[in-house]
């Protein structure tokens, strides 16, 4: 595999859920090296649903990719045994945090060990505590008893203790006070930079998002409808208009249904 | 009343003793239990008949083959493993992505299948297994505890002893915990969601066939010995479903709380005295006593 690949690639693929639903129709994107792409999109989009077919969830939701292909790191993903991805080095931080509550802080790393099962590597609990010093504090606390920061902090220590090449990151911002967010997302900028770790960061705080990523997608109804660097995508003004709520004009004058048609098309 | 004129205290000891000895055997069974819950959140009803198919098993090899009681439980634990693993690849893992009462109720079909295998196999006539224990009786001071009890009693608490250690000092401990805590966030941190359901249901085979064994020895083995893993129920929800040291600590205090009450009232009391205890429990600690209570943070 030549170095320059991308880490992952998506080609056009469609999910299925319950043989009825089509989640993803035709979507492609890739995620380079050592970057941050972010995916944004508004509510349905089918941003999670990516980040399920790339950590092979989604027969536990009974959803199936129905054509296209997922490449990690040059390999085809496939469906089924999701733990084995994750011993390959692709680490889904689940919507929603996902941590065990009833176990302590200390146990939900230990949890996480297992994705080191067949590696060299051993477990580095201390790594997780130079990012979070809060969880240092409360390493013997049950973390179902930790603030929501805590447990999104949680979540994103699990993913280190895996020492994955790449984290999935599943809107790390949900229900958390903007400063929150800032810290959390100043952290997660950190880890990309100092481990190489590559990123898929699916938000829908567009603003926070594109702040740290390299590259952003924009989705809708289940396919790409915009996508470049960062840079372009904030000079853009359909994602300024739509995504970072920057208004132009008077609403009376915009006519949306054109411009979305464009992208549609 | 005539029942208590004769009530010294050697007696109590003797019928404390007893209880604590039916009571292991209660906590070792609540264990198998303990294990399947904890690691898949099934209730599984067959735990009773699991513990009888382990008791058959161990009669076919020690007095079918009549093979030494040292080779014949080691092969028990071993056939039971892998009917526990059968049982979950074929019935249970199927159903995983379904809701828990379908489940529920597959177990319910499972004793009347396992009832059914053994009575095509041994017939529905009680037997006896071969005496393996030593025979002679233990005093502990002027008490006297039947040999029987007595070293069943030791072979279960080494059992509950090794489950505990287990779990609170292997890792994979902390797998089952979060598997039944959130199956998806397990297999995403790497864990072998699947892995962990067949080893649980496996171990918790093992552990009832030893309970049946020991029941077995006791009280002999027929079809419907499976009926004690009700009791087992008591012990389990009273202990809490998923903590060890619950199923040790109800089964325990069950057992001797049947045997006083039997002794001092009448054995038509026992059940009476089990399930008030059950009620009381269920009102005041519904997740009983060690049983992990959902945290709910506002």
């Amino acid at each position: 595999m030549s170095d320059d690949a991308p880490i992952l690639e998506i080609n056009n693929i469609e999910v299925v859920y319950a043989k009825a639903i089509q989640a993803l129709r035709g979507l492609s994107l890739s995620v380079p090296r050592g970057k941050i792409v972010a995916l944004l999109g508004s509510n349905g989009a089918g941003k999670s649903t990516t980040l399920k077919a790339l950590s092979a969830l989604l027969p536990m939701e009974n959803g199936a990719v129905t054509d296209g292909r997922l490449l990690f790191d040059g390999q085809p993903i496939l469906q089924g045994d999701p733990h084995k991805l994750v011993r390959r080095g692709l680490f889904h931080v689940m919507e929603g945090r996902r941590i065990f509550a009833d176990l302590t802080v200390e146990e939900n790393l230990t949890a996480a060990t297992f994705a080191l099962t067949g590696r060299a590597e051993k477990p580095d609990f201390d790594i997780v505590y130079r990012y979070f010093p809060r969880l240092a504090e409360r390493r013997k606390g049950i973390a179902g008893y930790l603030s929501g920061g805590e447990q999104q902090m949680l979540a994103i220590g699990r993913a280190l203790v895996a020492k994955p090449r790449v984290i999935l990151l599943d809107e790390p911002s949900l229900g958390l006070a903007p400063k929150l967010v800032e810290e959390i997302f100043g952290i997660i900028a950190r880890i990309n930079a100092e481990e190489g770790v590559s990123m898929l960061l699916v938000e829908q705080n567009a603003a926070v998002a594109l702040s740290i990523a390299h590259h952003g997608y924009i989705m809708e109804t289940g396919k790409i409808v915009i996508d470049g660097p960062t840079e372009r995508l904030l000079k853009d003004r359909d994602v300024q208009e739509f995504y970072l709520g920057l208004a132009h004009k008077s609403y009376r004058d915009i006519k949306h249904y054109k411009r979305r048609k464009r992208w549609l098309s | 009343m005539e029942r208590w004129a004769q009530l010294d205290w050697i007696d109590l000891v003797e019928t404390s003793l007893a209880g604590l000895g039916t009571g292991s055997l209660m906590a070792l069974t609540g264990v198998a239990f303990v294990v399947i819950y904890k690691a898949t959140r099934v209730i599984n009803l067959a735990i009773g008949e699991m513990m009888m198919i382990g008791a058959f098993v161990f009669y076919g090899f020690a007095a079918g083959f009549q093979l030494p009681f040292w080779l014949a439980l080691p092969l028990t634990l071993l056939v039971s493993a892998v009917v526990g693993g059968v049982i979950e690849r074929t019935m249970i893992r199927p159903l995983l992505k379904d809701n828990p009462v379908s489940v529920f109720m597959v177990t319910i079909g499972l004793t009347s299948i396992l009832i059914g295998m053994v009575e095509l196999i041994w017939t529905a006539e009680p037997r006896r297994l071969p005496e393996f224990l030593p025979q002679a009786p233990i005093f502990i001071g002027e008490a006297l505890v039947p040999a029987k009890t007595g070293y069943s009693f030791l072979i279960a608490a080494a059992g509950i002893a090794v489950m505990l250690l287990v779990f609170a000092f292997w890792r994979g401990g902390v797998a089952l915990r979060a598997t039944a805590t959130d199956r998806a966030a397990a297999s995403s941190v790497g864990i072998n969601v699947p892995g962990v359901f067949a080893f649980s249901w496996m171990v918790a085979a093992m552990v009832a066939a030893l309970a049946g064994v020991l029941v077995g020895s006791v009280g002999g083995i027929s079809s419907s010995m499976g009926l004690f893993g009700l009791s087992v129920f008591v012990v389990v929800i009273v202990g809490g479903l998923d903590s060890i040291v619950g199923a040790l600590i109800a089964g325990l205090f069950i057992g001797w709380l049947e045997a006083m009450v039997g002794r001092l009232f009448g054995g038509e009391f026992k059940l009476l005295a089990t399930f008030s205890i059950l009620l009381l429990v269920l009102v005041v600690r519904p997740y009983g006593l060690f049983g992990t209570h959902e945290i709910e943070r506002l």
